[in-house]
């Protein structure tokens, strides 16, 4: 394939993840976005497609809201919602949008606000009703969460953890708050992120148990904040100037799946089969092995989630996640740097803006501009997400030259 | 006015057979066998639109669990919550009939299905629960109903 038919990022930018309490989203949205169209040295006028999401206001139109603070051309903007993989649909949307030669410059934008929103799924159970009535698919006659297993997000993912530890063994409590000890101490370099403090891992530990083994730090933190991204054709940037070329990150794969139909994925979300569906793709798309990657942003909603990523993305034999992580690997001195931005136990997590965020620091740290925390010399790097129901969105980047 | 029969049990999910004992039951694709608690309008696995009713395993081995510290108001914890490997079918269940701390919960650990009453309605009907409970740890592990607290 030609330089020239890749997809590329002209221009990319994060606002600071944390409370923005005098910030509704679409100033939050508008930052971005003003801040990676600066970033790629186009305006408004340059972009022919725009993908959106924002979504705990899905039904708002975050795309045309952003519009009339930013610029209103008229061109059509795509609303995009996909659980946490929303921000990576908004990327993967532009991208299709580019590669169809419907437009030349896409931009896509995440956006959310959440400090202080607590738990997110499971959080508002209905009372129960008068009388026992049958309702819904199961025939339900009263709400299930808490009396048939549980629907709460750190509960959820706990298990996702716990499973793969009675699979392959070697997992403990102490393992998985050694996993966020090491993202929390990443945070330290990253200004952006919304909690930067070091914890040790008695703090962890002792820290308020949310669903064994996860505690409050070893979950993603809520926030306010967003992300933005310009991407162009590789034709398109071939005009574009010196330093305009030399900046783009180029798009070596974009892929999103969503779960095929495995036997126990009806009790359990499977985060792990299209993850691994979605990885196999991306590597053989870009030509990359998970060898060649410098850098890895995954998704880390919860420490126990990190953990069987590690194996989904195929950066240790399968099986072989806590043997990765006892070696020292995904430490950012180590041989293959996972969530040095602090993730999103450190870093937050504004779900729309997630899937965006990730793909920012790595392309941040290709561009050699991450500062203190830069992997020197980093020339590839994965992006991964995932939303429950589910999507998984994968990345992989690669520094122009 | 007066209602003389007396109250009825109505199970919390209709999955949850009472009779003539308690046991899960699930909606089988019989083209591929794919297994689903709720109702579907074909196969996810084959596209199938045939289904027939199989009783599912009321024994199992413990997958996996969490204990849940943090919920929703109203939801009484800590408690635990779990996958159970009932002969190859999967199913969400609470853990019940055991301290709710990983020093008494362990995967592997062998289940059986049992119930638990959520207490009558205003007309007294009476809706019925289930959970897992420990075969070989706790003497005292039946299928017997006990309260839900």
């Amino acid at each position: 394939m030609r330089a020239t038919d890749d997809i590329w990022i002209l221009g990319i930018s994060m606002t600071k993840f944390g409370k923005h309490p005098y910030l509704d989203t679409v100033d939050l949205a508008a930052e971005a976005t003003l801040g990676a169209l600066r970033d790629g040295g186009v305006s408004m006028a340059d972009v022919g497609v725009i993908a959106a999401g924002c979504l705990m206001g899905a039904g708002l139109g975050i795309g045309q809201a952003l519009q009339k603070q930013v610029g209103q051309t008229g061109v059509p903007v795509y609303n995009v919602a996909n659980a946490c993989a929303t921000g990576a649909t908004a990327i993967r949307t532009v991208v299709m949008a580019l590669k169809a030669g419907e437009a030349d410059i896409g931009l896509a934008v995440g956006v959310e606000k959440l400090a202080g929103a607590g738990l997110l799924a499971g959080a508002s159970r209905k009372n129960d009703s008068s009388t026992w009535t049958p309702h819904g698919r199961y025939g339900a006659v009263a709400p299930v969460d808490g009396r048939i297993g549980t629907e709460t997000m750190p509960g959820v993912f706990a298990q996702i953890g716990m499973e793969y530890g009675h699979r392959y063994g070697g997992t403990s409590f102490e393992l998985f708050a050694r996993i966020s000890q090491k993202n929390h101490a990443h945070s330290t370099l990253n200004p952006l992120a919304a909690y930067t403090k070091e914890m040790s891992l008695e703090q962890i530990m002792n820290d308020v148990m949310i669903a064994y083994p996860n505690t409050r730090p070893m979950c993603s933190a809520n926030c306010d904040g967003a992300a933005a991204a310009v991407l162009v054709t590789g034709e398109r940037l071939a005009s574009l100037s010196d330093d305009q070329r030399r900046r783009a990150v180029r798009i070596s794969a974009s892929v999103l799946t969503t779960d095929p139909w495995e036997p126990g994925c009806q009790v359990l979300p499977d985060v792990n089969t299209l993850t691994r569906n979605a990885a196999r793709q991306a590597y053989e798309t870009a030509g990359v092995g998970p060898e060649d990657l410098d850098l890895v942003e995954l998704h880390d909603c919860f420490a126990t989630a990190e953990l069987v990523h590690y194996d989904n993305l195929m950066l240790c034999p399968e099986g072989g996640a806590v043997d990765f992580f006892e070696s020292g690997a995904p430490f950012r001195d180590g041989s293959m740097p996972v969530n040095v931005s602090g993730g999103l136990e450190s870093k937050g997590h504004p779900i729309a803006a997630t899937g965006i965020a990730n793909v920012w620091e790595v392309a941040t740290h290709l561009r050699g501009e991450a500062g203190d925390r830069q992997i020197d010399g980093a020339r590839v790097g994965l992006a991964h997400v995932i939303g429950l129901g589910s999507a998984c969105g994968v990345h992989i980047l690669e520094r122009a030259g | 006015m007066t209602q003389s029969a007396a109250p009825t049990r109505v199970p919390l999910v209709d999955y949850l057979r009472l009779e003539p004992s308690p046991h899960l039951v699930a909606h089988e694709c019989t083209n591929c066998g794919a297994r689903f608690f709720d109702r579907r309008n074909a196969c996810a696995a084959c596209e199938g639109t045939d289904f027939v009713e199989a009783a599912v395993a009321s024994e199992g081995t413990l997958r996996t669990f969490t204990i849940v510290s943090f919920a929703a108001p109203g939801i009484p914890v800590p408690f635990v919550a779990g996958v159970i490997d009932c002969d190859g079918t999967h199913v969400r269940g609470n853990i019940i009939g055991v301290p709710p701390d990983a020093d008494h919960v362990h995967t592997g650990m062998r289940l059986r299905l049992a119930t638990t009453s959520l207490g009558p309605d205003a007309e007294g009907t009476e809706a019925i629960g289930f959970g897992f409970t420990p075969i070989a740890e706790s003497n005292d592990a039946t299928d017997q109903t006990t309260e839900e607290s």
